[in-house]
């Protein structure tokens, strides 16, 4: 099937099997191997992208569902040689060690951020739940969020991360069914 | 892991998917937000010949008023019900137990329809949706019919709905006012829950008008704790640590958990 | 070159690795594509326990994309037996372990067939149309019916008995006999533990690429141990180990787990030999939990003798450990690493340790974080418990009465090993003070009075571990087969920048930036100046790897006394240049000075002399490197204090850790946020085994916990914030007083929640809930009956 996916800023276009998952659409086709797969039942979140300025689990997507869609990945964070804050915020923390789960932790705390800009230690660590790390115990993880909320400017990262909730409202009845 | 091969089809509307799951035959599926499907097909536990994608009619997606009741669309995200208004304002105890469901990835694409007909019994919507007499809105080849939650919930991972229908919209009688509560025990955050309790419950003038009280993991399906409904109308807020305790008869784990999180469910669902 | 004037040792650094892992920038095995690669899949065994009758490729080799299908056979000539090096008895049974079963599986989950196909999709749907005809044989899974042996696993043997190991403090001399102990003693306890079957779960999936072209076999491995791996694979292979070259790149974590030499590391170089093309393998997740090697799996009798003072006087183990099908790489020796940890940080007069390892048709165990000192540092904390709870005295009292003081440092145990140095007073007193231990008693006095369906527990391990593996004397003495010992290499190279090359082969833990800061500090370069090379047997050419708490203890040494080198022979030419006598030449901030004179060469100056080697002393070679090799005469002895605060709902089971304070000594820190992140995560791992892991089987020997949906790797919402701190005794056994805290943090943590859970309920009649406390476990021990 024919797809069109822009990809951290950039337009693809492919045809790909339907079957094809999201996650290896990224990482074979396109070179994007930041975004990795940690398991098969969508429980371990290293694969987190995000989809429009939503995180989703790229391994629980087919490269089909993201036609007309925008994908940012890790690689897409850092611009102009700037790291994202939350990128910044992981590393002055120590919020890493093997950096496996790292990529899909980030986009995922990304994305908790823009719904809550000033979360406390709960928050956080409820807005992770989807994402495994094995090395860290979770507890520089969570410190690295706070202090990137604390950083996080508006305008901070790419545009397509600047979303807004304003489009989750009721629906207007439709006629004609 | 890898899925086995499958068409994939993108109809433009419910009466199109419609054509196409009965042109497909029994082994086609729809494919809502692929929560749980995707994982099932990765796993090769099922290999549909063809997949039904119904992610692009936008007219399955959003909460709207119908009067006395709220209609979601079938395809309406999880994490659109925890933010939409009317839920918040009419059906408070869905917009609780979305926020418990699975993690932020997938509640951003899992969807509210998708979770019913998965019918998980340890799936965290079934319970609200028995307890709050939601009706199911289904379209098939010979049009449209409902079918009440009570009958919707068949076994394990079976549902009404026959091979060739679709769910596309689920009536929520309004309980505006009403308190609410979803009381959960897993052991961990995205374990699935060993029992949990949808509570919720109208109380006026200190007094007990009505509950409504929904168990998740306990059967084969969602149950409903009416015994325990019906024991509190007319009473005091005090009345529910006996009222709770006809949650289940047994004396098992489980049924001690349906008790005592009732008890907490519902005593939760009058103090919020 | 500037010099840096503030010690690196010690400094927070921020890490080097760092800035590829937070954008995606990582070499991940799997990441790697190379031109006309082939891709494994392996098909895998659904029995626990079958011959093989058939296996019908006929119809898999069809499909599209399919290079060939392999099974057991078509390697039967050239694929050996996996190594086991660990023989710990002359008379130990050790089955043959082929890579891809021949004629009979021995676990659900052994590999049986392979398909080498041209992508990983085709590779899949081929593994799905090979049809295997088992006939089913019995399966032996209970250790303790295992040893009946109605049923074998491997019925050449005869037995499913592998070794049984016996350590006597009576027979090495270093204590009294424990049967005597127990006869004459006025209070004796036997407690039954059961360590479950964990699952590593390294979040990276094992991946392996093997390139056989330009005459040398290049392989890829998420692996913590190349030079292992490259030895083995030679040994077994039959393939020049000069011709072998293993690159561990980024390694998503290990923790035991990547300890090992594989099935599929030795079936994608055997198939890329044979294909003459790069073969790549990457595993599920699931996959990785049926057939990676899974750790504990510990039946543990102990017997304690004591008097009713509290003094305990002596301690008997009886362990049962489960093998598994196999033995893998050090299976058999992961209990014995236990037998010197029993007697913990405690003076008694005698100790026994029977350990009988048992197959079963499992995985096979290795070694996963701790290996054998988690379930031996348990057993002595419960029984510490159980000790004060039978004689009515305060758990942390009793455990002051026995524990060694610090004044009687070094210290000959009972398990016949030397601690060199501790503290426990003060890692308790620390502790303690950040916990407010006394307080939370008053606390759990309320909630006990007032009949709260909440109790309140607290649980205590004060801990010690045996780090730095390991002399290799003392290796060969346990029947190891290799040495414990690591090198490192300094490369000066001319613009006064530093190559280090290590042999140690981290995987998360940090060592770029530790081992930078070490050279920085020794050579006083800049830490941005020194690179760190590991994981690559073409640089690296020895190295023992990284386990066991080793890689700073013993690598770390090797790298000072590489640099001491560099120093002593920069020294000399340092001399030489400055004419003087060596005698006079002072270093300091990476500087050399003439006493007493303003003449000064910097050590780039130095070096950048030695590499033009215009004018190098009589006898001098040219260039300024360095090699070390360090083979510690002891372990090295990290200890802490952990303590533990649990809330269990007594309604329902489930239990809540609301404090958790560890102070731990690992000695010297060089980087403390490395330390504190190593704690963290090892704590995180402890926990988890407390409450929420274990690897179960059904009756027919099938893994029903074969993803992160049932095997219950914790999330963040699920663990409480640590307060960490540290009291510093520094090692004797090193020249940078290091211990070691890999393991530190799990070893520590397991035994202090149970004991906080079973505090939380001892005075409602609950004596033991076995692990993980499932709140099901907790709630039905409550109702009187079995956990």
């Amino acid at each position: 099937m024919h797809i069109s996916v822009n990809v951290d800023g950039v337009t693809y276009a492919d045809e790909v099997e339907p079957r094809l998952l999201l996650v290896h659409y990224l990482r074979e086709r396109l070179g994007k191997t930041g975004t990795v797969v940690g398991c098969d039942t969508g429980n371990c979140g290293s694969c987190t992208v995000h989809l429009d300025g939503h995180s989703v689990k790229s391994c629980s997507m087919f490269a089909v569902q993201a036609n007309g869609h925008e994908i940012t990945t890790i690689e897409g964070l850092a611009r102009d040689g700037k790291l994202h804050p939350v990128q910044e915020a992981f590393r002055n923390n120590h919020a890493l060690q093997c950096g496996f789960c790292t990529p899909g932790m980030i986009m995922q705390a990304i994305d908790l951020l823009a719904d809550e800009s000033d979360p406390d230690d709960e928050t956080v660590r409820k807005g992770l739940e989807g994402n495994l790390c094995r090395c860290t115990g979770y507890q520089n993880i969570v410190r690295a969020v706070q202090d990137a909320a604390q950083r996080m400017k508006p305008g901070a990262g790419p545009k397509i991360e600047q979303h807004s909730d304003e489009h989750v409202t009721a629906r207007q009845p439709v006629g004609g069914e | 892991m890898i899925p086995a091969e499958f068409k994939y089809l993108f109809p433009s509307s419910v009466d199109e998917a419609v054509r196409m799951l009965a042109e497909e035959g029994e082994d086609a599926k729809v494919i809502a937000g692929g929560q749980s499907l995707v994982p099932i097909l990765r796993m090769r536990l099922a290999a549909p010949t063809a997949l039904i994608d119904i992610g692009g009619l936008t007219e399955l997606t959003g909460v709207r008023d119908d009067g006395d009741s709220l209609l979601i669309g079938a395809m309406t995200t999880h994490y659109e019900v925890q933010r939409d208004h009317l839920i918040h304002d009419h059906a408070l105890l869905l917009k609780l137990v979305t926020d418990t469901v699975a993690d932020p990835q997938v509640r951003h694409r899992g969807t509210f329809g998708g979770s019913l007909c998965h019918a998980d019994p340890a799936g965290d919507l079934l319970a609200p949706a028995l307890a709050l007499d939601a009706v199911m809105i289904i379209a098939g080849p010979s049009g449209r019919r409902e079918v009440p939650a009570s009958e919707f919930f068949v076994d394990y991972f079976t549902t009404a709905l026959a091979p060739d229908e679709i769910l596309i919209d689920v009536r929520v009688p309004k309980y505006t006012g009403w308190g609410a509560h979803y009381e959960k025990l897993n052991r961990v955050a995205q374990a699935w829950s060993i029992v949990a309790v949808a509570a919720a419950v109208q109380v006026r003038d200190g007094t007990i008008a009505a509950a409504r009280v929904g168990l998740t993991n306990l059967g084969s399906g969602p149950t409903r704790a009416v015994d325990v409904e019906s024991a509190l109308v007319g009473q005091p807020v005090s009345a529910i640590a006996e009222a709770a305790l006809r949650a289940s008869a047994g004396d098992g784990y489980k049924d001690n958990l349906a008790r005592v999180l009732t008890g907490r469910a519902l005593t939760a669902a009058v103090a919020g | 070159m500037t010099a840096t004037a503030e010690p690196e040792v010690g400094k927070a650094r921020l890490r080097k690795e760092d800035a590829r892992l937070i954008t995606g920038q990582t070499k991940w095995t799997d990441n790697l594509q190379l031109t006309g690669m082939l891709h494994m899949a392996v098909l895998r065994s659904p029995v626990a326990h079958a011959r093989i009758r058939n296996i019908d490729c006929s119809r898999a080799t069809a499909l599209p994309g399919v290079a060939v299908v392999l099974t057991g056979e078509d390697f039967a000539a050239e694929q050996g037996s996996l190594p086991c090096a660990w023989p710990i008895t002359a008379d130990m049974k050790a089955p043959p372990a082929p890579s891809l079963a021949v004629d009979q599986v021995n676990f659900a989950g052994e590999a049986v067939a392979l398909v080498i196909a041209d992508s990983a999709y085709h590779a899949a749907d081929a593994l799905a149309a090979i049809d295997v005809d088992y006939d089913e044989l019995p399966v032996v899974l209970d250790l303790e019916e295992a040893l009946q042996d109605t049923d074998l696993v491997h019925p050449d043997l005869g037995t499913n008995k592998c070794a049984t190991w016996i350590f006597d403090s009576a027979e090495t001399g270093s204590g009294t006999n424990v049967e005597d102990e127990i006869a004459s003693a006025e209070v004796v306890l036997e407690r039954t533990f059961r360590q479950q079957r964990l699952i590593p779960s390294f979040m990276e999936p094992r991946s392996v690429v093997v390139d056989p072209s330009a005459d040398m076999f290049t392989v890829w491995s998420a692996t913590q141990i190349p030079h292992i791996l490259r030895w083995m694979l030679a040994a077994v292979s039959g393939i020049s180990e000069h011709k072998i070259r293993v690159i561990a790149p980024d390694v998503g974590g290990g923790f035991g787990g990547k300890l090992q030499v594989t099935p599929e590391e030795m079936l994608c170089l055997l198939v890329a030999r044979r294909m003459g093309r790069p073969v790549k393998w990457t595993e599920s997740r699931t996959e990785s939990m049926l057939s990676a090697h899974h750790g504990r799996d510990q039946l543990q009798k102990i017997t304690m003798s004591a008097r009713r003072d509290g003094t305990v006087t002596g301690l008997k183990v009886e362990l049962l450990a489960d093998m598994g099908a196999y033995l893998r790489l050090v299976t058999p020796g992961v209990p014995i690493l236990g037998a010197f940890m029993f007697n913990a940080i405690y003076k008694f007069a005698a100790y026994r340790f029977v350990c009988t390892n048992v197959f079963t048709n499992k995985v096979p165990t290795d070694a996963y974080r701790g290996a054998g000192r988690p379930e031996a540092t348990f057993a002595i904390e419960r029984m510490m418990d159980e000790l004060a709870a039978e004689l009515g005295m305060d758990p942390m009292k009793i455990r002051e009465m026995n524990w060694i003081k610090h004044e009687e440092f070094p210290f000959s145990t009972v398990a016949g090993l030397t601690y060199d140095s501790g503290n426990y007073e003060a890692a308790t007193a620390r502790a303690m003070e950040l916990f407010g231990y006394e307080e939370l008693r008053e606390e759990q006095e309320r909630r006990r009075s007032s009949g709260d369906p909440v109790q309140l527990g607290i649980g205590i391990s004060t801990y010690t571990e045996m780090c730095g593996l390991a002399p290799s004397r003392v290796l060969g003495a346990l029947r190891y087969a290799a040495g414990g010992w690591e090198t490192a290499s300094i490369r000066m190279l001319p613009t006064g920048k530093v190559e280090v090359i290590t042999g140690t082969s981290p995987h998360g833990q940090g060592h770029e930036t530790v081992w930078s800061q070490i050279v920085a500090d020794r050579l006083g370069v800049p830490f941005e100046d020194v690179e760190v090379l590991h994981g690559d047997t073409a640089s690296s050419h020895k190295g023992m790897d990284s386990y066991g708490s080793r890689s700073l203890a013993v690598g770390g040494t090797a790298l000072v006394h590489a640099a001491d080198k560099v120093l002593a022979k920069a020294r000399r030419l340092a001399a030489h240049m400055m004419e003087c006598d060596e005698a006079d030449v002072e270093f300091a901030t990476g500087s050399f000075s003439v006493r007493g004179t303003g003449t000064v060469r910097t050590l780039g100056d130095v070096v950048l002399a030695a590499h033009v080697a215009h004018d190098l002393p009589e006898g001098m070679e040219p260039g300024m490197d360095a090699d070390a090799t360090f083979d510690p005469d002891n372990f090295s002895f990290p200890h802490g204090t952990h303590l533990c605060a649990t809330e269990v709902d007594t309604e329902t089971g489930m239990v809540r850790i609301s404090r958790y304070v560890a102070v731990d000594d690992v000695g010297t820190v060089v980087n403390p946020l490395i330390v504190d992140g190593q704690v963290h995560g090892g704590l995180a791992q402890g926990i988890a085994q407390a409450l929420y892991e274990e690897a179960v089987h059904d009756e027919m020997g099938t893994l029903t916990t074969a993803t992160f949906e049932s095997y219950l790797v914790p999330s963040a919402a699920d663990l409480p914030a640590f307060l960490t701190d540290r009291t510093a005794t520094p090692a004797t056994s090193n020249p940078l007083g290091v211990k070691g805290v890999g393991e530190a943090g799990t070893i520590a943590s397991t035994p202090a929640v149970v004991n906080a859970v079973l505090d939380a309920v001892r005075h409602m009649g609950v004596r033991d809930i076995e692990m993980p406390l499932s709140p099901e476990r907790v709630w039905t021990a409550l109702q009187g009956g079995q956990s």
